[in-house]
């Protein structure tokens, strides 16, 4: 594949050309709630099939639409979180279309007037930020799924997701490479996961997105046609989609032909898209509003109220911890981009040298969690515990490199480290004159190398020390160790 | 008591609380007089056994508290009622039974009332003949092969014919007003929002209300009080400040003043109902309430308006009737063709015209020209009511543009059909409340109706004005059971 990136740019290559990608997504997140959109039903993933159904979601005759006040506040929080404006008066509407699935034969959302307008959000790219524009979010409701493999001749309909309220967060097309989505879904993700308006979970379809993919000859103002590849649901399929769907943009033009505006699907096996159905073939959805909703209205107060539950959110948190820890902006995003790594480093660092923390909970810990694939608020060793542990080598109790035999044991049980080093004799040895007699036991059993150091092979005081080291069996103060050794060799 | 089914509800009441009558009496005298007049084709589904049952409950224990003491009721087949079918005059529910109570059907049992059945209409209460019910035309009590009226015929003819004390049924073009007005009954439109919509087949969200049909004012304003509730289930439902209806009513309107509006002179429109009119001016004026003349512009625009915004709204609200889940299925090749075969068989000729008239007017193209212009007429004829109600306090019309006209007269003719609606459909797209009442007839004797329309949220005024008027006119129906 002719692919080329460098300085994080992204252009797809041929003989004469080169092309730029234009991305563009719509976000599809789940609304973290225990209830749907517009129904009480329970919104448990993994259920029993149909035992999460209410009338309403199965639409019965007669059955009415009730919009659920948490959900709204949960799309205003997360059009906080994109910096975007909060309309105060938006509109649901029906978009008319028949499937089995759809109960209603319409879905509920929103067309002309969402709820949330433009907004942005920041990628931090390796070589600088870059602003990733918001076109709008809007609240919609999702249907239910047919089951095609189960039986030969039937389809099994699951109701379950019927009216689980769905986010649509459609961004504006200013993502230029595979690596940008990456960046941009994990940065969406990471602005949700700390509002708590939706768990990021792809795997239980909670974020999936349509991608809309154009290229242009680069240097070309006007944007190429565009196709829209629906619903992939992890950002390695986006990202192999993109480059794929891409390609086959540049090689149409390429051999001098039209590229059709058209729905694509990405077929993760074959790793290719394929047309699903051409602009002529689009269905006419009949948008029109919804009768059973009032336009929802919303109230200033209602909304700073919300604005007083905005929990510091990844780029003030950012700021903070390169302005009051001293932290690199590499180090900050590492810490801030998942809002539970953040909140178990603050918790360490309470009682703890923030140095120390942040190289072993991007070290250590992050090493033992990606081992034991874990999330961080799954971690085997507790702030508590790896706080102590960074009390113990700050207070010279114990080196770094016996810390390491200790955090290691730590990872059974979340033992308390201060138990480990009382029950097998970690505590460092401290004492001068302890240190002395082994130093001066190492200078007599090794008196050529102590001859050749003296005559000028200063590289030699590195095995001094390790003869010593290893004498206290690992134990010895190497900073102790080190100034007696030099006052011995050198005196 | 001679004829128990002759009384009227409050009557009813009266001899109940006083013990004069048992529920069980009274359900028994309705069920038997419903059982010998089957020709009619009123009851879509009964519930003769169970009212039978319920009523015998009451009589154990009576509880004389409540509105509606033991009362049997039978109601439009659009109300959901658990555990009886309810179909909505339509094959594509033939099956259907709710497991759900709508709300307006509860508040009337939680009064003490008691289902009496379902009573037939036109199908997705579209129609103004009761000539589109899957289960068959209904014939008006007033007369042989006369339509009672629709959508709510088999409400209306009910009422009529004494197989029912009162009736709800449901009005989104004029369906409660113009089959009260074919039968000499009184009928009753609630202000949008009023009435619960939860648990009602829904024909056009924006326009459906549900209302109460009665022998007489004073019956409605008590029904009305007992079925007028905010609800939260229903997004529309509006909370505010109900009248007691009953108690509060009363015949002195003096210095209201009620407005006659010119454009509702329709062409064409037959002498009867002008001098009809006339009788009610002159009856309001003897009321000591005065005439004030108004202009209403935007009336002619109402009717093609009501037929955009309904059918739009209908051909969504019908979607939901695809085979999958509940009623009618027809087994297809695939679910395209098993959609298709379902809606094909479920549905009647009009349901389907108007499904295809609501699908086109919301296609993309179409949608600015119709739906959206019709949206935008329709603000315009609301604020019509709006800038006449700053100078009076309601307003006399006809309520139909004649009386009950022959079965099969105008099943062939869909715009003749549809002006039935004309001097009703307004109301129904500016959201008022409007009660008809019979006030005389025409040269065949059929009754004809008056239409009072009131401010949103004052049922009060018109009820009153319309309690005033009926001691008046004292309109007596000429019912002559030629069905037995």
């Amino acid at each position: 594949m002719d692919v080329m990136a460098k300085n994080n740019q992204f252009f797809i290559e041929r003989e004469q050309n080169k092309y730029e990608v234009v991305i563009g997504l719509e976000v599809h997140a789940q609304v973290t709630s225990d209830s749907k959109l517009f129904s009480s039903s329970p919104t448990k993933f993994g259920a029993e099939p149909n035992t999460q159904v209410s009338l309403v979601d199965a639409a019965f005759p007669g059955m009415l639409p009730v919009i659920n006040e948490f959900c709204i506040k949960q799309a205003i929080k997360t059009g906080i979180g994109l910096k975007a404006k909060i309309n105060k008066k938006s509109i649901f509407d029906r978009k008319n279309y028949f499937y089995a699935d759809l109960p209603q034969g319409y879905q509920i959302s929103q067309y002309k007037y969402p709820i949330i307008g433009e907004g942005k959000v920041i990628l931090d790219m390796a070589d600088g930020q870059k602003e990733i524009g918001i076109e709008r979010l809007h609240l919609e409701q999702d249907a239910g799924k047919s089951i095609h493999d189960i039986d030969p001749t039937n389809t099994f309909v699951d109701l379950n997701r019927s009216g689980v309220a769905l986010m649509e967060i459609v961004s504006k097309p200013d993502l230029r490479s595979p690596e940008e989505v990456n960046i941009y879904i994990k940065k969406l993700r990471s602005i949700m996961r700390y509002l708590g308006t939706c768990d990021g979970n792809m795997q239980e379809g909670s974020l999936r997105a349509d991608v809309n993919v154009s290229v242009r000859r680069q240097g070309d103002d006007n944007f190429g046609t565009r196709c829209e590849i629906k619903n992939v649901n992890s950002i390695k399929f986006m990202q192999m989609a993109i480059i794929y769907e891409a390609n086959r943009q540049v090689d149409l033009i390429e051999e001098g032909k039209n590229i059709d505006q058209e729905t694509r699907l990405f077929d993760t096996k074959k790793n290719e898209t394929r047309s699903m159905r051409s602009k002529e073939d689009a269905h006419d959805y009949r948008y029109f509003p919804d009768p059973d909703l009032l336009p929802l209205e919303i109230s200033d107060e209602f909304i700073s109220k919300i604005k007083d539950e905005i929990p510091e959110l990844p780029d003030e948190k950012k700021k903070r911890f390169i302005d009051k820890f001293n932290l690199s902006s590499y180090e900050a995003n590492i810490l801030v981009s998942d809002f539970d790594t953040s909140k178990y480093f603050e918790e360490v660092i309470k009682n703890s040298d923030v140095k120390l923390a942040t190289n072993w909970i991007t070290g250590e810990l992050f090493a033992v969690l990606n081992e034991k694939n874990l999330e961080i608020s799954k971690s085997p060793v507790s702030s508590n515990n790896l706080s102590k542990l960074i009390n113990l080598i700050k207070d010279g109790t114990i080196s770094g490199k016996i810390a390491k035999t200790i955090f290691e044991e730590m990872i059974d049980g979340d033992k308390d480290p201060q138990t480990i080093v009382d029950q097998k004799g970690l505590k460092q040895e401290s004492d001068p004159k302890a240190l002395e007699e082994l130093i001066n036991k190492v200078i007599k059993n090794n008196t050529s190398k102590v001859e050749e150091y003296k005559s000028g092979k200063d590289k030699l005081f590195g095995f001094f020390v390790g003869q010593v080291m290893k004498e206290s069996k690992g134990k010895g103060n190497p900073q102790l160790i080190n100034k007696i050794l030099k006052e011995k060799l050198n005196g | 008591m001679s004829d128990i089914t002759k009384l009227s509800l409050n009557e009813l009441i009266k001899n109940i609380r006083n013990k004069k009558l048992s529920s069980t009496e009274i359900t028994n005298s309705f069920i038997e007089r419903s059982e010998k007049s089957k020709k009619l084709n009123t009851y879509v589904t009964d519930n003769f056994s169970n009212a039978l049952a319920a009523a015998k409950i009451f009589d154990e224990k009576p509880n004389m508290d409540l509105k509606l003491p033991g009362i049997p009721i039978a109601v439009k087949d659009l109300f959901c009622t658990n555990g009886v079918r309810t179909t909505a005059g339509s094959n594509i529910l033939n099956n259907f039974i709710p497991p759900y109570e709508s709300t307006v059907t509860q508040s009337m049992w939680d009064e003490g009332a008691i289902l009496l059945g379902k009573l037939n209409c036109d199908e997705f209460a579209m129609g103004s003949s009761n000539e589109t019910s899957f289960f068959g035309n209904v014939q008006n009590p007033i007369g042989e092969n006369l339509v009672p009226g629709g959508s709510s015929g088999g409400s209306s003819a009910a009422l009529a014919a004494n197989l029912t004390p009162v009736t709800i049924g449901t009005d989104t073009g004029g369906s409660i007003r113009q089959p009260a007005s074919f039968t000499g009954t009184v009928g009753l439109k609630p202000t949008y929002g009023s009435c619960s919509r939860y648990g009602i087949v829904a024909f056009a969200s924006s326009l459906d209300q549900a209302g109460p049909m009665s022998q007489n004012v004073k019956d409605a304003a008590l029904l009305l009080e007992v079925i007028s509730k905010f609800d939260n289930k229903d997004s529309t439902s509006i909370d505010f400040k109900r009248n007691k209806y009953s108690s509060e009513l009363t015949n002195n309107i003096k210095g209201l003043k009620i407005g006659i509006p010119n454009e509702y002179r329709v062409e064409g429109m037959p002498k009867e109902i002008e001098d009809l009119w006339k009788t009610g001016i002159e009856i309001i004026k003897d009321c000591g309430a005065e005439i004030v003349d108004i202009s209403l512009p935007n009336t002619k625009y109402a009717l093609p308006t009501y037929y955009i915004v309904a059918p739009a709204e209908a051909s969504s609200n019908l979607a939901r009737y695809d085979g999958v889940k509940y009623g009618f299925r027809s087994e297809g090749e695939n679910l395209i063709d098993m959609y298709e075969k379902t809606r094909s068989e479920g549905f009647g000729e009009e349901v389907k015209r108007r499904i295809l008239i609501g699908t086109y007017v919301l296609s993309s193209g179409y949608y600015d020209a119709y739906y959206l212009k019709a949206q935008k007429v329709r603000q315009l004829i609301k604020k019509d009511f709006d800038n006449v109600y700053n100078n009076v306090d309601a307003i006399l019309t006809p309520s139909t543009p004649s009386s009950a006209f022959k079965i099969g007269e105008k099943t062939d003719d869909p715009v003749s059909m549809y002006l039935n609606d004309i001097f009703t459909v307004p109301v129904n797209l500016a959201g008022l409340p409007g009660i008809s009442i019979p006030t005389g007839i025409d040269n065949k004797g059929f009754p004809l109706g008056l239409q009072i329309i009131g401010k949103p949220f004052d049922e009060q005024t018109i009820l009153n004005i319309a309690y005033s008027m009926e001691e008046k006119i004292n309109f007596k129906n000429d019912i002559t059971d030629w069905w037995m």
